[in-house]
């Protein structure tokens, strides 16, 4: 099997699912309760929340736990609009974020709240000029991904971070999950006020993620109860999936600091065997963007079959977000960049891990040749 | 001195069958969204573990809601309804002996402007049908009573109250957390709209949970995202733990009159050791309207203080209530809705449950520890 859609969801290192075997059976008490089995549980929890802490170069009382990436979206995005409405409704992001964010914010838009989303140019890049403009005196929140999870381009998040800084009034999230560990980006000091992470893309388990909220910063929880993580986010922490999240991190961050040019190597590879492939479009641009992820078109073949016919050689890639589906054809990340219908209704996306193989890239290219050429033989 | 779990309504230890399940899950990856057949596999495998869930309450498949547990379930329950149905009215009816994942969020709801209703309980711990007839008004939309207090251990009436709210616009929601696995919830036959369960409850994974909403019950998602669980709750889906899940669902199904019956015996031993060792004590709630698995207990002239501490020490993990009020020494709530907030039971009460961690022995000896240590608090 050769597995080529990391950004839908990895495969977690058999550390992480050691970690979570260990402490499902020997933590089992509730950090809450104040009997041993509770302390015990407990304790783990603070020592994961400062490991966590320390990877990220931020404070403990600074990291939430959550069930993953769309809480974590859902979070920071409803929880800042909602706990500063009265300073001003006014929210802006951009046209290709991931679908927990896009939707988040059409909820807030039918909750009386104005959002604008910032279009980005024919790369998929935003432009650090527009997010200045689109500045009022009511913005409460800017939210952008720092990677994009179709293309694999990366947002100036550093440039808009710095932006927000000089707007104390406004705060700043950035959506990590498809960026996490593979660009980084200095939490302190960098203008971001929140930054959600999810466990399931950096090989860790599904149901876990973190959300890392500045000091000081108001947010109104999204569920109620008995507020554990400080009143962000209520109900029992799930401490063995915490722990695994952890270790997970810490994994991911040994590999992206040993294996960066490894994954740099395999795209080159696999944009040089894309490029004689006939009539193919490569979309990801060639600056601005990361070595895991590298989108392309197959003008006039259905991106269904391609994957199809490649699952059947065992060879798994995808379409687009396999959380979007609102248009069933169109890539609407593609559409945003402008590019032509032809383009954006045959988009196809590779996504690479640390473990894949220079191998992996010649079975793929040479499988998606011959498919191409099977499938044009057929369409006559 | 070995130590003895009593506090299984906090959380359970898994069950190791559970664990055997979920592992070879991990290797079975894919994201149940993804098109290829390494994503289907991962559907299939949570399409089976919707109908297990769907099939221990008897409702349709398409009803079950996987949640990362039972306060979000609660939160879904009563903001989601309450958000979609706010044209019909803005009143809502629960109960002062909820959970805080449902008193939070009531509490939350009288910020938004619904008007809440908090039904007092009798001293045997459940609410009196009467006075929840006449709170019901035209403007009534949900109704939120827990099954089984996580306090007490005391059933409350929900077949009655159920009877009662069929025939009124309002939808019936209850909290099952502390029910389910023991009580036969069957959502047809008590006509229940909304039921809330957790898996770590009975022996599953932490982070994971279902709610059941009954077919064109309206709700508003709480999150917003992807077209998971048919956009009722967004987000990739926690395969390995909803199947982990769906195991120890399985396993309660299949063991559920046995544990009845284990743990009856476990609290009828508990109860008679304390007797033989002639310490002054008095079980909260009415015995007979309380789940096999919980007993809560007033020790007079103690304090709940020293005796967690003392029962820590001599290795009883037991609690004073809640697990998510248990940082605190608070009166519990529940027991002073019961006998009134001045009643020294209601800082003098322990709650043990019993479960998976324990076989009889150690029942016996858990007893024994107990009455030494409120011999000795007491004299």
């Amino acid at each position: 099997m050769i597995y080529l859609d990391n950004s839908a969801t990895t495969k977690p290192y058999p550390e992480v699912v050691e970690s979570f075997r260990q402490v499902s059976e020997k933590y089992y008490g509730n950090p809450s309760s104040v009997h041993s089995f509770g302390t015990e549980a407990e304790k783990l929890l603070r020592m994961a929340k400062q490991q966590a802490a320390s990877l990220l170069h931020v404070h403990e009382d600074e990291i939430v736990f959550t069930s993953g990436g769309t809480e974590g979206n859902n979070t920071a995005i409803k929880g800042i609009a909602l706990a500063h409405q009265n300073r001003g409704k006014h929210i802006i992001t951009t046209q290709i974020e991931h679908p927990s964010v896009l939707e988040a914010c059409t909820a807030l838009e039918r909750l009386g709240f104005d959002v604008t989303y910032l279009p980005v140019n024919k790369q998929g890049i935003v432009s650090v000029e527009d997010v200045k403009n689109a500045i009022t005196k009511d913005t409460i929140l800017i939210s952008i991904m720092h990677v994009n999870n179709e293309l694999g381009t990366i947002q100036p998040i550093k440039e808009v971070g710095a932006i927000a800084k000089q707007h104390p009034k406004l705060f700043f999230h950035v959506d990590h999950v498809q960026g996490f560990g593979k660009v980084s980006i200095p939490l302190h000091d960098s203008g971001i006020d929140l930054c959600t992470i999810s466990g399931h893309k950096i090989h860790g388990l599904k149901g876990t993620g973190l959300l890392y909220i500045k000091r000081n910063t108001t947010i109104f929880p999204l569920m109620h109860g008995g507020d554990q993580e400080m009143g962000y986010r209520s109900g029992t922490e799930n401490l063995a999936g915490i722990v695994s999240l952890v270790k997970a991190i810490r994994l991911y961050f040994d590999h992206a600091n040993t294996r960066t040019n490894h994954v740099k190597r395999l795209n080159e590879k696999l944009r040089a065997c894309l490029s004689e492939i006939n009539g193919l479009v490569i979309n990801t641009p060639d600056h601005d963007y990361v070595d895991h992820i590298l989108n392309f078109s197959l003008p006039g073949f259905k991106p269904e079959v391609v994957i199809h016919a490649l699952g059947e050689k065992e060879i798994y890639i995808s379409t687009k977000s396999a959380c979007s589906s609102k248009q069933p054809d169109e890539s609407v990340v593609l559409a945003a960049c402008g590019l032509d219908k032809a383009i954006t209704k045959s988009g196809l996306r590779v996504s690479l891990a640390y473990d894949n193989c220079e191998e992996d890239i010649e079975a793929f290219c040479e499988a998606l040749k011959m498919i191409r050429n099977q499938l044009s033989e057929v369409m006559g | 001195m070995n130590p003895i779990y009593l506090d299984h309504a906090a959380t359970t230890p898994m069950d190791p069958e559970v664990t055997k399940e979920m592992l070879p899950i991990f290797e079975v990856y894919g994201n149940p969204s993804s098109i290829h057949s390494f994503g289907r596999k991962a559907r299939q495998l949570l399409d089976q573990s919707r109908r297990i869930a769907a099939s221990s309450i008897h409702a349709n498949e398409k009803d079950i809601v996987f949640t990362s547990g039972g306060t979000e379930a609660d939160n879904i329950a009563m903001i989601g309804t309450a958000h979609a149905n706010q044209h019909k009215g803005k009143h809502i009816i629960t109960t002062v002996i909820e959970h805080h994942a449902t008193l939070h969020t009531a509490e939350y709801l009288e910020k938004q402007g619904f008007k809440v209703t908090y039904l007092p309980v009798e001293e045997n711990g459940q609410i009196e049908l009467e006075s929840f007839k006449a709170a019901l008004t035209d403007e009534t939309i949900l109704v939120s009573i827990m099954a089984v207090n996580n306090e007490t251990g005391v059933i409350q009436p929900i077949q009655e109250i159920a009877d009662i709210v069929k025939d009124h616009q309002a939808y019936f929601h209850t909290d099952a957390v502390q029910a389910y696995g023991l009580l036969d919830l069957n959502v047809n036959e008590i006509s229940i709209d909304l039921l809330s369960v957790s898996s770590h409850k009975i022996n599953g994974p932490k982070g994971i949970g279902f709610l059941y909403i009954r077919e064109g019950v309206l709700v508003e998602a709480l999150q917003h995202g992807g077209q998971q669980e048919r956009k009722r709750r967004p987000g990739t889906e926690n395969v390995a733990g909803i199947i982990g899940f769906a195991k120890a669902i399985q396993i309660a199904q299949q063991k559920r009159e046995e544990r009845i019956n284990t743990y009856q015996a476990y609290k009828q031993s508990f109860v008679e050791t304390l007797e033989q060792e002639a310490i002054n004590f008095f079980v909260n709630g009415e015995w007979e309207k309380t789940i096999p698995s919980t007993i809560n207990i007033s020790f007079p002239g103690t304090n709940v203080e020293s005796l967690l501490t003392n029962f820590d020490l001599a290795g009883i993990a037991a609690s004073s209530g809640s697990a998510c009020t248990a940082g605190s020494v608070e009166p519990s709530h529940v027991l002073s809705a019961m006998y009134g907030s001045e009643n020294e039971r209601t800082t003098n009460s322990i709650r043990f449950s019993f479960g998976l961690a324990n076989n009889q022995d150690q029942i016996i000896e858990a007893a024994k520890r107990v009455a030494s240590i409120v011999k000795r608090l007491v004299k």
